[in-house]
């Protein structure tokens, strides 16, 4: 019984990584040089794609009948702060009428702008918006750029790597202005950050004694 | 005053659009739902949501905890449904450390992402209903999830955050005893349904207010992105328990209930007839869990050992030690895992790097995007219809906000 749904499961996995490759071909050759580079793991389609050419790939995504990724499922960002293109913003697409899944991932300079998507896919607006807030990528041909789930008046972007955890400001209510006021963060302890990678697997760091193992 | 009033005798007064603030704290806001409304008379002509009330920082949190310490975080996303967000997190780990669940431990997932449907619809319904001026659905609702409240408890000891999917399973197995107290609440349920729906179907008062406001049309979904109750109740069967199938959903027999004219109305009846639905797969589901015996963890490194083994065994108790203080290691990758949430699609986008914390997690909240399209669905309709929209797109700001 085991050893039967697991070949049917391997069965489908190599279906469906038949069916990514098929894909990724067709666009290939439908959109010559607008994809960089195109990986399948764990069952999902990766495009590489450059800045450039972005909006042009995503609705021809959308109109090809035989992509037809008619919902913009996701945006988000990843930050790099090692690397020279600091960030990679992943799009992720959906087909309801040809049911699969596709991911297109742009590597951003901290100075580029990123030409908006808004007007293939609306829904879209939100998505920027939040990348804007929470990264600092500018997004251009955008309706309304303004920040969404932060404060109002916030200063920073949170989910870039060099940004506390903590925050840098702090609230509450003060009971002689009658108001809420904004303090810089004071920490009764130092904020802790285990460092949880073994010895055994390669820890930046040198542990007493190792250079003389040498 | 609105307004300038030039001359009394010949000048027309010029009348400025009213601008409205709903919410933060509005009953009908469904949480804290800050709506700028500017409004022409009792006609909404802009609707600018302001959310972000509850951010808590969810996904920067994450990134400084290890995988099992960010499980409890999906229940505090959308708390109407909790173990259904677990779900999306636990499949996410699943797939990129390629652990394979154990059966029992896949049927009591689906048992109680069910129960969490039924949790999360109930809600929903009834009070969108005291949103248009009903008062009696809410109470009887709250009285069945009360019940399932209470197995929520005798599964996993919370009523609320329940943290009971673990990657690799279940945290514990559920008694025999609780299989049959839920297997009898499914088969009395339905009874209670049947005067929900009593009240409020045929109900000359809801359907005009709910009957064609807020239609969605196929366009509007695929350009606002659409997924749940809010595709399936303009017509079209897209559900991802069938047409993406996850844990064990493609062994059961269930049937996708769609609506015809997308409207506020249609929803509500969809949700209906999935509540009816949700509870025979439940029924499904403990009568499979009866002859299905075993493990409900798959044994490994994600995994912590069994007690009586760490109580005899050193390895084990090493295990079960580094377990929970380092936790364990993903291998680098990225992975987007989405589960059929009641609410539409729920989706972890989850990048790993090898250590024992995520590089980076994205939360795809249903709600994000179905708030996103309140400007245009509202525009041209009655200040009173607003509340009703909000209900029927199932709005929870855990998860919008994360």
């Amino acid at each position: 019984m085991a050893e039967a749904d697991l070949s049917i499961a391997s069965d489908r996995r190599a279906r469906s990584r038949e069916a990514l490759a098929e894909l990724a071909a067709h666009i290939g050759v439908r959109r010559p040089g607008a994809v960089a580079r195109s990986e399948i793991a764990h069952g999902e389609l990766t495009l590489h794609v450059p800045l450039t050419g972005l909006v042009q790939l995503v609705e021809f995504l959308k109109t090809d009948q035989g992509c037809r990724f008619s919902s913009l499922v996701d945006i988000t960002a990843i930050d790099h702060p090692d690397r020279a293109a600091r960030f990679d913003l992943v799009y992720h697409l959906l087909s309801m009428y040809q049911n699969h899944r596709i991911r297109l991932k742009v590597a951003v300079q901290d100075s580029d702008m990123v030409p908006s998507v808004t007007g293939v896919h609306a829904s879209a607006n939100w998505f920027e918006r939040e990348v804007f807030d929470m990264f600092g990528i500018l997004f251009s041909g955008h309706p309304d750029l303004r920040r969404i789930l932060t404060d109002y008046g916030f200063r920073g972007h949170p989910l870039r790597k060099d940004f506390p955890t903590t925050g840098y400001t702090e609230v509450r209510y003060d009971e002689a202005r009658k108001r809420v006021v904004y303090e810089p963060v004071k920490l009764v302890q130092e904020y802790r950050q285990f460092d949880f990678m073994s010895p055994w697997e390669g820890a930046p760091h040198i542990l007493p004694g190792d250079d003389k193992a040498k | 005053m609105d307004g300038s009033f030039d001359d009394a005798l010949t000048g027309e007064q010029k009348i400025r659009n009213f601008n409205l603030n709903f919410g933060p704290q509005h009953p009908a806001a469904h949480g804290v739902l800050r709506l700028v409304l500017e409004l022409d008379g009792e006609i909404v002509e802009r609707c600018d949501p302001h959310i972000g009330l509850l951010h808590r920082g969810t996904e920067k949190l994450m990134e400084s905890r290890t995988y099992l310490q960010n499980l409890p975080y999906f229940d505090r996303l959308d708390y109407v449904a909790p173990m259904n967000q677990e779900h999306a997190w636990c499949l996410a780990i699943e797939k990129l450390t390629g652990v394979a669940v154990p059966r029992r431990a896949s049927l009591i997932r689906v048992l109680f992402c069910e129960i969490g449907r039924v949790l999360n619809h109930l809600l929903n319904v009834t009070t969108q209903a005291m949103d248009v001026g009903a008062l009696t659905p809410p109470l009887w609702g709250f009285e069945e999830r009360e019940k399932l409240m209470v197995f929520y408890e005798r599964a996993s000891g919370a009523r609320l955050h329940a943290a009971y999917f673990r990657p690799g399973g279940v945290h514990q197995d559920l008694t025999p005893k609780l299989l049959e107290d839920i297997d009898q609440w499914a088969v009395e349920f339905p009874r209670v349904l049947d005067d929900i729906d009593g009240l409020l179907t045929e109900n000359r008062i809801f359907k005009q207010r709910n009957a064609d406001i807020g239609v969605v049309t196929e366009e509007d979904i695929l350009n606002w992105g659409f997924s749940g109750v809010m595709v399936r109740g303009s017509g079209l069967a897209w559900d991802l328990r069938r047409s993406q199938p996850y844990e064990c959903y493609d062994e059961f027999d269930f049937r996708i209930p769609v609506g015809k004219n997308g409207d506020c109305y249609d929803r509500y009846l969809c949700r209906m007839q999935e509540m009816r639905e949700s509870t025979s797969i439940i029924r499904q589901a403990v009568a499979k869990l009866r002859v299905e015996k075993g493990d409900v963890l798959a044994r490994g490194k994600i995994t912590p050992p069994p007690r009586g083994e760490m109580k005899t065994s050193m390895e084990a108790l090493i295990h079960h030690f580094k377990l929970y203080t380092e936790g364990f290691h993903v291998p680098a990758g990225e992975v987007y895992a989405a589960v059929e949430a009641p609410k539409g699609e729920f989706g972890v986008y989850l990048v790993a790097d090898g250590t024992n914390r995520p590089y980076r997690c994205k939360i795809r909240a249903p709600g994000f995007l179905h708030l996103q399209a309140m400007d245009y669905i509202c525009k041209g309709h009655q200040l009173a219809d607003v509340s009703a929209i909000i209900g029927t797109m199932d709005v929870v700001f855990g998860e919008i906000d994360r």
